[in-house]
């Protein structure tokens, strides 16, 4: 739609015109917008910390309260193993990503209908509604992680080596973040059903991911699906990364990160060639 | 593209698909409708097509201000949302030179839990500035706006003026090369108005190129050299803003003059004049000069002794009026095709655009004979400083000021006395 001609110093003309073509992803478009991605995260951010009693304390009690949970029912009355380590740890190594995926995607899925309010009234790259959630998202992470430094502390246990490739998994935890958000918000423009299905492809994810349980008891064909689900790769980083479990299946993180890379490719597209369309149906 | 041309639009078009399409609203609509397209061989459910805009073409220079007129629905705003690349063209081009802001609205992105300082950043961010920009304007913007005392308080708290005037103070900053205003003054109190249209005739001083669309025609000509007028979608006149606003207000009229249902009354206008005091047809007068309505009538039968009634409504309502329930003048008949004329003297109102319904009843002054229409509409064209309004931007807020003006006088004790009189030479 907009293909830019440099002119003279300062002035550049701009083109209008109908789009063609599937793969302009105006990338370069949305970084010329990076200050508003930022301003729209610190406002979500804001809005949060001032609408709610307890502001940024949510960012503790969501996963704590879970770990707790969770370690009295499934590590103390069911007795699920824990690798062998200590099972509130190792619930919490995996909340950690969890409670940020589960927020951001929430979030992102229904970023571009929850702002027909500014689609309708000034232009910007949509693909910084689906972005915004992700950035704000790091602050209640990066806390939860101080969080599970603590607890880590607190065990005795001391990070490996293998805690460099931390960032690795962040980013992969991301992208996966990313991708689900640009696929559902898309899709949630045009059909409400979206936001009900939120909550509940949450819960069944959550089940399906080795947050309450290691991937140990899974018998060993059935672990192939799991490389399908790349939050498995994220969970299973996290613990081998910082607590020191064994080293996952280099075969699975792979396969989940080309699964990622290629839904985030597709879904960028896909959420290109559907922007056309929100301003009239938001 | 030229170096002095600002804006080239050719042959632009938006069509919207009506019914249909994805504009299904619930997962479950979709797949039924998918499912039984498949089962029952349905042809897929019709999609209208609605060209809200078709080939319009224009030009705008570097600097000017430029009007966009054209009745409700007629494309303006789709127009400017091109522009702005809100939406998208369904084909044609338009060319524009350097950063575009559109200011379809105050206070674009304001949450009402953030303070005025945190809003001020948002909104600015939203509509395109960078953020070291907002900071450097900061202060301006603060200044502008006049609500620094509550800039630490959640806008939720804000009057709608502070609100609106924040909003507007942000906006006003943008400095684009190309600004597109839509209707935007239309909100809050004169005093805003005022501040709205001083800062577009500050950005079209600066050589800045101005797109504006509005329904004030008061404000149309004292800002604009140029206008637009959209009619259906497509652009029906350009040129010199005077010339367009009069061919506008006089399509509204001819468009009114008879409606084809009415035919079968047993009476109905025919056709309707408007004259200016040297008798030539003409939809616009000046301010005191008398409006002679001229009425071409069809009568099937003969009626006798009928009452008729001509209001002046402005844009606030009616003004005045000839009404024989009221005068007690009775014409002998009308029969057949005929016509009659009402003149207004000295018509006393201000530039802004006005509108004359007629009505008519039988003898007994009980049953109807003509239910009220609007048969023509007209246009008051005087400079303000002509009456002795020597304000800033009087033209343009005389569009919205009350329609009626009588002379009057100012007495303070400590200054001469001061007469406003429709004479040219005022206070004398």
């Amino acid at each position: 739609m907009n293909a830019t001609v440099p002119f003279q110093s300062s002035e550049r003309i701009f083109v209008i015109e109908p789009q063609r073509g599937w793969l302009d992803l105006a990338l370069g478009e949305l970084w010329r917008f990076h200050d508003l991605l930022w301003i729209l995260a610190k406002r979500n951010i804001q809005i949060r910390y001032k609408q709610t009693l307890l502001g940024i304390g949510w960012a503790v009690i969501q996963p704590v309260t879970s770990m707790i949970i969770f370690s009295v029912i499934f590590g103390g009355f069911a007795k699920v193993p824990s690798d062998g380590l200590p099972y509130p740890v190792f619930a919490f190594a995996a909340l950690v990503p969890w409670t940020y995926f589960a927020s951001t995607f929430a979030a992102g899925s229904t970023s571009v209908s929850d702002h027909g309010y500014l689609i309708t009234k000034v232009y910007f790259p949509r693909l910084i509604l689906p972005l915004t959630p992700l950035l704000s998202g790091l602050l209640d992470f990066l806390i939860a992680l101080c969080l599970l430094a603590a607890m880590m502390a607190w065990y005795g246990i001391v990070p490996t080596p293998a805690a460099a490739f931390i960032p690795l998994f962040v980013l992969l935890l991301m992208a996966t973040s990313f991708t689900v958000s640009l696929w559902l918000s898309a899709m949630c423009a045009f059909f409400r059903d979206i936001k009900v299905l939120v909550p509940f492809l949450a819960q069944l994810w959550f089940f399906l991911t080795p947050i309450v349980y290691p991937t140990s008891i899974i018998p060993g064909p059935w672990r192939v699906f799991y490389a399908l689900n790349p939050m498995t790769a994220v969970v299973e980083g996290f613990r081998w990364s910082l607590l020191g479990k064994a080293a996952p299946d280099g075969g699975l993180i792979l396969a989940s990160s080309a699964l990622v890379a290629g839904a985030l490719f597709f879904g960028l597209i896909f959420f290109r060639r559907m922007e056309r369309s929100f301003v009239d149906v938001v | 593209m030229e170096s002095n041309i600002a804006i080239r639009i050719e042959h632009l078009g938006k069509r919207y698909k009506i019914g249909g399409g994805p504009g299904f609203d619930t997962l479950r609509d979709a797949i039924t409708g998918g499912v039984s397209r498949i089962f029952r061989r349905a042809p897929r459910a019709k999609r209208e097509e609605f060209w809200a805009l078709k080939d319009v073409t224009f030009e705008v220079e570097k600097g000017e201000v430029v009007g966009i007129i054209g009745r409700n629905g007629a494309g303006k705003s789709t127009l400017l949302k091109i522009l702005s690349r809100i939406t998208e063209t369904t084909e044609g081009r338009a060319r524009v030179r350097g950063r575009v802001r559109a200011l379809l609205e105050v206070g674009t992105g304001f949450h009402g839990e953030l303070t005025g300082r945190e809003n001020i950043y948002v909104s600015g961010a939203i509509l395109g500035m960078r953020k070291a920009e907002i900071d450097g304007k900061f202060d301006k913007i603060v200044d502008f706006s006049g609500v620094e005392k509550f800039l630490d308080t959640p806008v939720k708290h804000y009057s709608s003026g502070m609100y609106v005037r924040l909003g507007f103070a942000v906006a006003a900053h943008l400095e684009p090369e190309v600004l597109l205003v839509d209707e935007v003054l239309a909100v809050g109190d004169a005093e805003f108005q005022k501040r709205c249209l001083g800062k577009m005739d500050e950005v079209a001083k600066g050589g800045r190129t101005v797109l504006f669309v509005s329904h004030n025609m008061g404000a149309i000509r004292a800002l604009c050299r140029r206008a637009v007028w959209i009619d259906g979608g497509t652009s029906r006149r350009a040129g010199e803003a005077s010339d367009v606003v009069d061919s506008y207000i006089k399509g509204l009229t001819e468009e009114q003059e008879y409606e084809k249902s009415k035919q079968e009354q047993a009476f109905f206008v025919k056709k309707v004049l408007l004259k200016n005091s040297r008798g030539e047809i003409s939809n616009k007068i000046s301010f005191r000069e008398d409006l002679e309505i001229e009425v071409h009538y069809i009568a099937k039968n003969e009626i006798r002794n009928p009452r008729f009634w001509l209001f002046v409504i402005g844009p606030h309502g009616p003004l005045f009026s000839a009404n024989m329930r009221l005068d007690g003048f009775r014409p002998h008949k009308v029969q057949g095709e005929g016509s009659f004329s009402c003149i207004f003297k000295q018509v006393p109102l201000l530039p802004q655009l006005y509108t004359i319904r007629m009505g008519a009843q039988y003898e007994d002054g009980v049953s109807t004979l003509l239910e009220d229409v609007n048969i023509a509409s007209f246009y008051v064209n005087s400079k303000m400083s002509e009456l002795g309004l020597t304000g800033a931007l009087a033209d343009v807020l005389a569009a919205r000021a009350t329609s009626i003006m009588n002379d009057y006088e100012w007495r303070f004790p400590d200054q001469e006395p001061r007469a406003i009189s429709a004479k040219k030479d005022i206070a004398s």
